[in-house]
């Protein structure tokens, strides 16, 4: 991955000839420390065995395995990143040229020289005791199985190549590492998915594509590989010159625009106005969440299914985090409860109480089930407050997966080996909704997420969501306005609580069983994370940030599209919420109040024009001291 | 209207309101000034419900207030504001003044979320209520302000949201916690008007704490002065400023020797 500037990089041919620096003009502090973090960074890689894990699988047929991508990709980024500099608005900008390329190959060779400390410690030293991959597998991918010389040797040499590319990627026009960035993500978005790629054009009867697409490892074959990336440019290509086109017709399209527009032009703004775009936009999506299941395999759905039920999940946990701001580590025991309360209603396995109700009837005693647990433990932590708080949840969240573990209660919930020949969801004898059919759990799931995305929605916009705001953001303040601030929590809590039920109550019919292990702490850090990376407070960004980390990587329990990464998955997790927190940290869509507070000064400006203009109508262009143009 | 006999409020070994008697009528301004650290923010919080007196009586409207919750206290219709401007920073303008009508309304969830008519009354109420407290300090707070974050505001227009806040509450006595500190001279005697119309023109019962004595010799009509939690000397703002305890209070012990 490639982090494209933050800040605007002016290229080469901008600059005059003066600015040209010259080849050795380097800033070697910032290169040795590169380097250094570099040759860090790919010892860890190395030492956390994805090279050795993911060799045997290959991205591109013969030549690239996704164990050596994993050693390559860093040295890129880094090199790109040492090659970056802050132009500041009005000030010319060196010519970039051999002087960044060379710093590129400097910062890769430094930091590759970290493997090749690496293959030389591997080759003297056994110390894999405590490091589990500090093994002869990892020495035989770093030196390609031929000698120790080459693998000390050839680290550098490789590191200088892509540190070179990296470098280099400033002397290109921004277009062009673009497009190159995105073709090459392209090319490796297309080996990894190749599980859903395949899965997908079965669903849509083109076998022969991916048929031809992927060899018989399920690497990319060579001209797949060129083809892919050949396209990727294409498109590229096309948006390029859509854009150009369309700048040009809008500087001509505003020259023209006083003329007096015709019958068919006035119809049509009517028509607009009547359905907006945005409007469109929704329908268009809903359509496609309707349709497209229809044609997707199994394992898509599947997939697709899980990030439902965490999409649920998440947006539970955004009334109770996002909205009221209440840090709950112990999510996952709402979960927990509706998973069980429906196992135990509906499953003729259950041990002492098997009524054998249907689905629908159970899942309404789990949501007042979950209300009143959401209750139980609000009840007590509702006076706390910050850590304290936080740290209670995550005890509350323990000790309901203890109970229902535990030998005391094992009578109703059957302990460790968990309840299992749970029934399908019989939808009022039109359909049967079962876990081996991924596509019915889907639209279940797709109805359930509709439901709390009205109810978030609704809610939000309310005087209890009004409450929960206030109470967010001071809480002592909040009560003094006369809000009570204990109902506002505990509501907050239980209409959680129940959202989260949906979510269990769907889980145990779909799987068919249950398990206490199946609710460990994780599962609550995860959803927390959804939400945090999607962007608190805000249900578009929980949507995406669900999508984006249970889809793409997986939930603690549930596969995601990239399934290599599933042993590093939390590693992953952990990454992206450090780089999330560093770099955007209001998440992945903010919600519009965070993004309001980021862009304070330009919404000044703009109020602050706002208001002259409306002086100068109020007085008719005659001074504004009347109304009290108090600039912000 | 309030009436507070023998109050007492003990931090640990601070007393930090000693045996205080205070008493409001309706339509009054009473001022309650005093050095730095003299329990006038303590008194404030004590009548407001959040701090809890050791001792003493505090009732309003005949009913006393003792062991409610803050909120309660807010909707038998006591409103305040903060020294220290304590707004709902990432909430807009307009959802500050309507958070603060939470006690004056009764919508329940069922009706958000089937969007009842009552639902969209009771919004369209609160909304109007909202403009209406806003629009009291001119075209400060309305327009384009009604949906900018609050973070956003200026000083003063934060003071004036925080009066407005406190108004949205429908009281019938509002306590003042410095409502001109940090304005400029200008701002604050158009504050100190618009105070004046508050309880001219509203109908409020106003408590206010003021260090700003001009303030304080414009509109009120009595004065209580606090040193070390205890009433030094009460009555008008000409009484109170020529007596000697006061000014010891204020200028210090070295006052009396010179």
């Amino acid at each position: 991955m490639t982090v494209t500037g933050d800040f605007p990089t002016t290229q080469g041919t901008s600059a005059d000839a003066a600015s040209r620096r010259r080849l050795l003009d380097q800033d070697w502090q910032k290169l040795v420390r590169a380097g250094g973090i570099l040759a860090l960074g790919q010892v860890f890689i190395a030492l956390s065995g994805m090279p050795v894990n993911f060799d045997r699988r290959l991205l591109i047929d013969p030549i690239l395995s996704l164990g050596y991508l994993s050693l390559i990709w860093l040295p890129l980024v880094v090199s790109y990143w040492v090659g970056r500099e802050q132009v500041l608005e009005g000030m010319t900008a060196y010519a970039r040229g051999g002087r960044d390329v060379l710093a590129g190959a400097i910062a890769g060779a430094l930091g590759n020289a970290g493997l090749t400390l690496l293959v030389v410690g591997i080759t003297h030293f056994d110390i894999r005791d405590p490091l589990v991959n500090w093994s002869p597998q990892l020495l035989a991918i770093l030196h390609f199985e031929e000698s120790v010389w080459l693998g000390a040797v050839i680290w550098p040499v490789i590191g200088a190549a892509t540190g070179a590319l990296g470098g280099g990627m400033h002397c290109a026009s921004t277009r062009i590492t673009r497009t190159a960035v995105i073709a090459g993500l392209t090319v490796f978005g297309a080996a990894v998915l190749e599980s859903v790629i395949t899965d997908l054009s079965q669903g849509f009867h083109i076998e022969a594509v991916s048929d031809w697409l992927y060899g018989p490892k399920r690497g990319l074959t060579y001209p797949a590989a060129i083809v892919v990336a050949v396209a990727a440019i294409a498109v590229m290509a096309g948006i390029w010159a859509y854009r150009d086109s369309a700048m040009r017709a809008g500087l001509v399209g505003s020259r023209q625009s006083p003329a007096a527009p015709g019958e068919s032009d006035r119809s049509r703004t009517v028509w607009r106005r009547f359905i907006s775009r945005r409007l469109l936009g929704y329908a268009l999506v809903i359509a496609a969440v309707v349709v497209l299941p229809l044609f997707l395999g199994r394992l898509t759905n599947e997939l697709l299914a899980n990030v439902g039920l965490f999409i649920l999940l998440a947006l539970g946990l955004n009334i109770i985090v996002g909205l009221a701001g209440i840090l709950d580590l112990g999510y996952v025991a709402f979960f927990a409860v509706g998973g069980y309360s429906v196992a135990v209603l509906t499953s003729p396995g259950s041990p002492r109480f098997s009524p054998e109700m249907p689905w629908f009837g159970a899942l309404f005693i789990a949501m007042l089930l979950a209300g009143l647990v959401g209750l139980f433990i609000g009840a007590p932590v509702i006076r706390m407050r910050g850590d304290y708080l936080a740290v209670v949840t995550l005890g509350f969240g323990e000790i309901i997966r203890i109970l229902l573990l535990s030998d005391w209660l094992s009578g109703t919930f059957n302990g460790a080996q968990g309840i299992t020949n749970i029934p399908g969801v019989e939808v009022f004898g039109l359909a049967t909704v079962r876990g081996f059919e991924p596509r019915s759990v889907l639209y279940l799931v797709l109805f359930f997420c509709a439901i709390a995305i009205y109810v978030s929605w609704r809610l939000e916009n309310s005087r209890i969501g009004r409450a929960w705001m206030a109470v967010r953001e001071d809480e002592t303040v909040a009560e003094v306005m006369g809000v009570d601030t204990v109902s506002a929590k505990l509501m907050a809590f239980v209409t959680g609580a129940v959202l989260g039920s949906f979510s269990g109550a769907i889980l145990s019919a779909k799987v068919g069983s249950v398990f206490p292990h199946s609710f460990a702490i994780i599962v609550s850090i995860v959803i927390l994370v959804v939400v945090i990376f999607g962007g608190m407070g805000n249900i578009p960004g929980v949507i995406a940030g669900a999508v984006v980390l249970i889809g793409v990587l997986g939930g603690p329990n549930q596969p995601g599209l990239l399934q290599e990464f599933a042993e590093y998955k939390i590693l992953i997790y952990g990454a992206l919420l450090v780089w999330m927190m560093l770099q955007r940290s209001e998440g992945l869509i903010p919600s519009v109040r965070r993004a309001q507070e980021l862009h304070i000064d330009e919404m000044n400006q703009d109020a602050w024009l706002r208001a002259q203009a409306e002086a100068d109508d109020a007085t008719g262009g005659g001074g504004g001291n009347s109304s009290e143009g108090e600039q912000p | 209207m309030l009436e507070i006999t023998g109050l007492h409020v003990v931090f640990g070994g601070l007393h930090a309101i000693n045996d205080l008697d205070f008493t409001v009528d309706e339509g009054e301004i009473v001022a309650v000034i005093g050095p730095n650290g003299a329990g006038k923010t303590t008194f404030f919080n004590a009548i407001s419900g959040m701090v809890k007196p050791t001792e003493g009586q505090i009732a309003f409207e005949g009913r006393s207030l003792l062991g409610l919750d803050p909120n309660k206290i807010t909707s038998r219709g006591i409103a305040r504001t903060f020294q220290n401007v304590r707004l709902f920073a990432n909430m807009t303008v307009l959802e500050n003044v309507m958070v603060s009508q939470h006690c004056r309304t009764g919508q329940r969830m069922v009706d958000a979320l089937l969007q009842t008519r009552r639902f969209r009354t009771e919004e369209e109420q609160v909304r109007a209520r909202g403009k209406e407290v806003l629009g009291f300090f001119g075209t400060r707070l309305t327009g384009y302000r009604f949906d900018q974050p609050a973070s956003v505001l200026s000083y003063a227009n934060r003071r004036r949201l925080e009066i407005a806040r406190a108004m949205a509450t429908s009281p019938k006595l509002i306590l003042l916690d410095e409502p001109v500190a940090g304005m400029n001279p200008v701002e604050s005697a158009e504050l100190t008007g618009l105070i004046g119309k508050l309880r001219d023109e509203m109908g409020y019962t106003i408590v206010l704490i003021e260090h700003d004595m001009s303030v304080v010799r414009d509109i009120s009509d009595r004065v209580v002065v606090l040193d070390h939690g205890e009433a030094i000397a009460r009555g008008t703002y000409a009484e109170v400023s020529a007596n000697p305890q006061v000014i010891e209070a204020y200028l210090g012990q070295s006052a009396k020797g010179s």
